[in-house]
């Protein structure tokens, strides 16, 4: 069946939603990849590789896993830093979605308003978004594909995102340790990650940087 | 397309609310959509339109309905007031005008409640501004639509030039045909609005007076079912965050003018209202059977309508089968999102098609003609407006005309 490809941008200067194209969300068990709809367990490898392969992979936390709302969220904050660890990939955190004055800091932080100002700043080239809300993560995800050359992947815990390159549905810690698990097998098999050398930040909890100082 | 959507077979993936199988205050049990209507037996009712959205709401777990007055829809409003005072309702007032009424449905929609309310022809235009601004800010809120003439001179009659207003609003716009529809559509309409990747208001629409103030039978589900209530940790954008767009431009309008906010996400946001509402198409389609309803299209001469110029044509068609003119009919029930893929298909083969609309503009006339290829086969009427009814020998007449078969005086017949 013919699907409108959610490929990697620069798409265009106003790329259409891949919904308005036909594109249709996974079900329960189901992934997408680049618009086609796959089982679920052959999207965990393909997005291990994604992010082998990148030279900036990075994880885009947003609010709902940054914030311990629940002791599920808490744990799921847990996975997302040893997929990080393991892959390695940096963490920008999408805290929130305030318009920042008078401009955001590109090198430590993301927002829904001006997404490509991060991507670029930082020359990232294969982001998973995780924890954003989906309105917030569907503008952001339209922008990057239209100004950058990003591959966006989404682990969205609800119905998931066609303007991802890539994206799960339902997304659970054990979900987010699947992708863990994949990148490990791939390493063990000699795929080698691509990653450029980088030091994480990290906050205190008013939002200055404490580390690396 | 990269998946087929199924009409037969398949449930909407409706709920794994926290709350089902609980009961609420009123004894109700929290059941799945599914389970409610394809499950538990309906008991056929012989009421009003407007009882019937009273029944609807008794079973939607409404949080919040706010009322104001205006024909025909002052009848439901009213009777939700009795409803809130059994206890089905969380909150109920009257609001100050029908723009006072919108704003305060989005107040109670972004604080996490599950919101009804009500309105009527120059009700809807006096409120329209909020419509846009509901999709904006993602509110799943429904609002029952019971059309009537919109211009001065006033008429309270129906006519349904005020859907043409809600059809780039952002909002899901439903046409129901009959009372059964009205129920039916009531309950669906909440549970696809609400899903995570819609989440947008809803529209339900009926033909005033044709539709609220005449008796039909109507099949109810059991009254101690009820909808899962509205599970706000769902939405897709934070619950009143009163530091983000869009609540944070009611104390900041400075950012909606400025940088701060790239102009590329207005457009991507307006890009994801218009997303959300296709989004909808595959919730739809398993809930309510289907974005239209199709009979005989293979005909050569089709009838292509909405509301109650679908009940009229029903009519119109078997008169014309006596005199050997054999029509199909085709029923659209959802006008947004418009049926496009299903509009062209029906109407492949069609010669002619004929759109009969109680209003003057024709509007969906032309949605069905930028839709399909070689549109002159699309014939725009016939109309009535201000509140005329359609007799079905009006349609045959048009039809016969058209044709250039001889009519007679089918006014006489």
């Amino acid at each position: 069946m013919s699907h409108y490809e959610v490929k990697a941008g620069p798409i265009s200067f106003l790329p259409p939603a891949a919904a308005s194209m036909g594109n249709v969300l996974p079900d329960p068990g189901e992934a997408h990849i680049e618009g086609r709809i796959v089982p679920e367990e052959e999207a965990y490898e393909y997005c291990a590789r994604k992010i082998l392969a990148a030279k900036v992979p990075t994880i885009f936390p947003g609010p709902l896993v940054l914030w311990k709302w629940n002791d599920h969220v808490a744990e799921k904050a847990k996975a997302i830093r040893e997929l990080a660890n393991e892959a390695p990939m940096r963490l920008i955190p999408m805290a929130d979605y305030r318009p920042k004055y008078p401009k955001i800091d590109a090198a430590v932080e993301i927002n829904p308003n001006h997404p490509n100002l991060t991507i670029w700043h930082n020359k990232i080239d294969a982001c998973i978004f995780v924890g954003v809300h989906c309105h917030q993560a569907n503008l952001a995800l339209k922008m990057i594909r239209a100004a950058t050359n990003c591959y966006t992947m989404a682990m969205c815990a609800q119905a998931g995102h066609e303007d991802a390159c890539l994206s799960f549905r339902d997304a659970s810690v054990e979900k987010i340790k699947k992708i863990t698990a994949a990148v490990k097998k791939l390493k063990s098999e000699g795929v080698k990650s691509q990653a450029t050398d980088f030091a994480q930040f990290s906050m205190d909890r008013k939002g200055f940087i404490v580390a690396p100082s | 397309m990269n998946k087929q959507v199924e009409l037969k077979g398949k449930r909407i993936i409706a709920s794994n609310h926290v709350k089902l199988g609980q009961k609420n205050k009123k004894g109700q049990t929290y059941t799945d959509i599914n389970d409610i209507f394809f499950k538990a037996e309906q008991e056929p009712n012989f009421l009003t339109g407007s009882e019937v959205i009273k029944e609807a709401i008794k079973r939607c777990s409404v949080g919040t309905s706010v009322a104001y007055p205006i024909t025909p829809q002052s009848e439901a409003a009213a009777l939700i007031g009795e409803i809130y005072a059994e206890g089905y309702l969380d909150e109920y007032f009257r609001g100050e005008s029908e723009f006072a009424v919108m704003g305060q449905c989005a107040g109670a929609a972004f604080g996490g409640h599950r919101v009804f309310t009500t309105t009527a022809g120059p009700g809807t235009l006096r409120a329209m501004e909020n419509f846009p601004m509901w999709a904006g800010s993602r509110l799943p809120i429904q609002v029952c639509v019971t059309c009537r003439g919109i211009n001065s001179p006033l008429s309270i009659q129906p006519d349904t030039l005020e859907m043409h207003y809600l059809l780039e609003t952002g909002m899901l716009v439903w046409h129901a045909e009959t009372a059964q529809d009205l129920y039916d559509y009531i309950l669906k309409g909440f549970i696809v609005a609400e899903q995570p990747d819609v989440h947008i208001p809803i529209a339900v629409c009926c033909d005033g007076f044709f539709v609220t103030h005449t008796k039909d039978t109507v099949d109810l589900s059991p009254l101690d079912l009820c909808l899962t209530p509205y599970d706000p940790y769902k939405s897709p954008v934070t619950c009143m965050d009163m530091e983000s767009a869009p609540i944070r431009m009611m104390r900041d309008p400075f950012i909606m003018k400025s940088n701060y906010i790239n102009y590329s996400t207005h457009a991507s946001w307006q890009q994801e209202v218009k997303a959300a509402m296709e989004r909808s198409r595959k919730h739809t389609i398993p809930l309510i059977g289907g974005l239209i309803d199709e009979e005989n299209t293979d005909r050569e001469i089709l009838i292509v309508g909405s509301g109650t110029a679908v009940s009229q044509s029903r009519e119109a068609i078997r008169l014309l089968a006596e005199d050997g003119i054999k029509v199909g009919l085709v029923k659209i029930k959802t006008i947004r999102p418009f049926p496009y893929e299903e509009i062209k298909r029906v109407t492949k083969n069609a010669k002619h098609i004929f759109v009969p609309e109680f209003n003057i503009a024709g509007w969906l006339a032309r949605e069905i003609k930028s839709t399909i290829p070689d549109n002159e086969r699309v014939y725009c009427g016939p109309h009535v407006m201000g509140g005329m009814t359609m007799p079905s020998e009006v349609i045959v007449e048009e039809i016969k005309k058209h044709l250039g078969v001889e009519t007679g005086n089918l006014m006489d017949m």
